[in-house]
């Protein structure tokens, strides 16, 4: 099987279940050019494992301890080929097929192994969709993010929505404003405005998303524009769109 | 069967009805020229008495010829002949009681007196007809809207039933694929194990099966169910899963609906101890307090992790489950403390089909 004129390809294994982990391990044993550099039981460790080694390939689990395979995803980005590995999770399926994604359905035959190694290999160098993309069509319908997961180098940051105050577009990014501090995620901040909850979460200006809750009050600023004051005394910019939005959400606050 | 004829109360309302139409026949029959008031009331009487149950007849012909799906000829005929008919009958029978009447002292002469009302007697017959085969077909209406309202109830149960039933028989596919997921990698590093995962989820699956279908099952059955949920689950977590049981003694053979508690241990794996690396325990408690039994589930969870929160559906289902089966006799109670969630269930104790 080995060829020496073959690349070597470096690859990571993401699985809670000890398992799992051999199996795949059994089945890339014959592929002398597949060396497994990480194994790693949680999403945590992926991350971790993904930004320090750098692998050309990840076999991703979906259901996981502490961070899921798409909040991996989004924070590993997808510069490298990744195979998602999954049980049964019929939203994430649909989310594959959309994007022509690799996937592995448990329990997988060796044939069926290949066939996804084998795209992988046509593929590597190749780009898959971003990561954003991805997990928002794989969230079921009418369901919003209940946190936002960020990467601090190595370290990972979980913050629930309910925590934050405040988003703002930063060229490729977002800084994501919670307690008094603010994380930066590479994502823009219309992709953000489809995860968040429109009841809670408001896009007042072309750079900001607002937390309602954490609105006090609706101030007059010029002649056409308004600022918001929040809880933590901050003030956002709020443009004349983005003043209807508002008046729209709290008059059907208030109605109900 | 006629709704007024079989229900004494609606029989007394009806006759109630009736006592206006005799005061006014009265009243027509001693007008100038006509009868005194006790030879009118001695007429009248008997005469709307015994019309009044002849009118409940018209039940019959209503019946025989409903209101949307009969002919308009075949309506007026019908009802027209029919009011001639039974009106010139009762006609006949004043005219047999005035003689019978005019035997007796203090009545001589009557009948040749009701003889000029003979007229004014039949036209009250056949419009009092008239009126009963409306009052007929107003009951018939209201008798089908009932019964449409009953069928529609019944469809709902019905639906309710077949729904609970279904929620009962689910077997978690994510759970089952991980399953043979666990057996497939066993094959080739340990054959033996990989041969007992198979006999454990088979009898998994035999008993959810088996208990699924059934009305109410023991304690004791629900608990084997769970363990041999949670041997199956041990072999895909390893040391993860840790279980401990508080169950009295005397709670054992109690009744409850199936599968009760076997989806919320797996809740207690899936939503709790599947997000820590480390693992987690789940506590099981049952105890008896005189005439209910409390069960407690219990099991540690990562209070990052948003869905370890809302266990979702599930609960949900149990939810129902308990409310279609015990109304509010039984509660279902979600509690998170710090990293540990708890579900208390309260239910009628019950005992071999009786309450205990």
């Amino acid at each position: 099987m080995s060829n020496t004129g073959e690349k070597q390809i470096r690859a990571v294994i993401v699985d809670d279940e000890e398992l799992a982990r051999q199996m795949l391990r059994e089945f890339v044993l014959p592929h002398k050019e597949i060396e497994i550099v990480a194994e790693c039981a949680n999403g945590f460790e992926a991350v971790k494992a993904v930004t320090e080694l750098k692998p050309d390939l990840v076999f991703l689990d979906i259901q996981m301890p502490k961070l899921n395979g798409f909040e991996v995803l989004e924070l590993i980005g997808t510069d490298m080929a990744i195979v998602f590995v999954t049980a049964y999770d019929e939203y994430a399926l649909r989310a594959f097929d959309i994007h022509a994604v690799d996937y592995l359905l448990k329990p997988f035959s060796a044939d069926r192994f290949e066939t996804a190694l084998q795209r992988v290999k046509q593929r590597l160098g190749g780009k898959l969709p971003p990561a954003m993309e991805l997990s928002s069509s794989a969230r079921p319908p009418a369901q919003y993010a209940e946190r936002i997961v960020v990467r601090d180098g190595t370290r990972v940051h979980i913050i629930p929505v309910a925590k934050l105050d405040y988003a703002e577009a930063q060229d490729d990014y977002v800084g994501l404003c919670t307690e008094g501090k603010t994380h930066l995620k590479q994502q823009t901040i219309s992709s953000l405005e489809t995860a968040l909850d429109p009841a809670q979460f408001v896009r007042i200006h072309r750079s900001y998303i607002v937390n309602l809750e954490k609105v006090i009050k609706i101030e007059p600023y010029s002649k056409d524009n308004h600022v918001v004051v929040l809880t933590n005394g901050i003030q956002l910019p709020v443009s004349r769109s983005g003043y209807a939005r508002l008046r729209a959400l709290l008059d059907q606050k208030t109605k109900r | 069967m006629h709704p007024i004829l079989f229900r004494l109360r609606n029989l007394g309302l009806y006759l109630l009805a009736w006592i206006p139409v005799a005061g006014m026949l009265v009243h027509s029959l001693t007008r100038p020229g006509g009868l005194s008031w006790t030879e009118a009331i001695a007429v009248t009487v008997p005469l709307c008495l015994v019309y009044a149950f002849v009118c409940l007849a018209a039940w019959y012909p209503c019946r025989a010829t409903p209101l949307e799906k009969s002919s308009f000829t075949r309506l007026v005929l019908t009802h027209l002949t029919a009011a001639v008919v039974v009106s010139a009958v009762w006609t006949a029978l004043a005219r047999a009681l005035a003689i019978a009447l005019a035997r007796h002292a203090g009545f001589v002469g009557l009948d040749q007196r009701l003889e000029k009302h003979f007229s004014v007697l039949w036209a009250t017959g056949v419009l009092l007809w008239f009126l009963s085969v409306t009052f007929h077909y107003v009951l018939l209406a209201e008798q089908a809207a009932r019964e449409a309202q009953e069928r529609a109830l019944e469809a709902r149960i019905l639906a309710r039933d077949a729904e609970l039933k279904a929620l009962r028989a689910q077997v978690n596919p994510h759970f089952l694929f991980n399953c043979l997921h666990s057996i497939s990698a066993l094959t080739s590093a340990d054959a033996g194990k990989a041969r007992e995962m198979c006999i454990l989820l088979a009898d998994f699956l035999r008993t959810t099966l088996r208990l699924g279908g059934k009305e109410t099952i023991t304690l004791d059955e629900e608990l084997a169910l769970v363990r041999s949920y949670l041997a199956i689950e041990k072999v895909r977590f390893g040391a993860r899963v840790h279980m401990e049981e508080e169950v009295d003694k005397g709670a054992t053979g109690l009744l409850l609906p199936p599968l009760l508690l076997q989806p919320l241990v797996e809740n207690a794996i899936r939503h709790g101890i599947a997000n820590l690396p480390e693992g987690g325990i789940i506590r099981l408690a049952a105890q008896r307090n005189d005439d209910k039994v409390s069960i407690t589930l219990e099991n540690s969870f990562d209070p990052d992790t948003p869905s370890s929160l809302k266990t979702g559906l599930g609960l949900d289902n149990i939810r129902q489950r308990l409310n279609a089966r015990y109304g509010t006799d039984a509660s279902i109670a979600v509690r998170t403390e710090g990293n540990r969630f708890s579900v208390k269930l309260q239910l009628p104790a019950q005992q071999n089909g009786v309450s205990a």
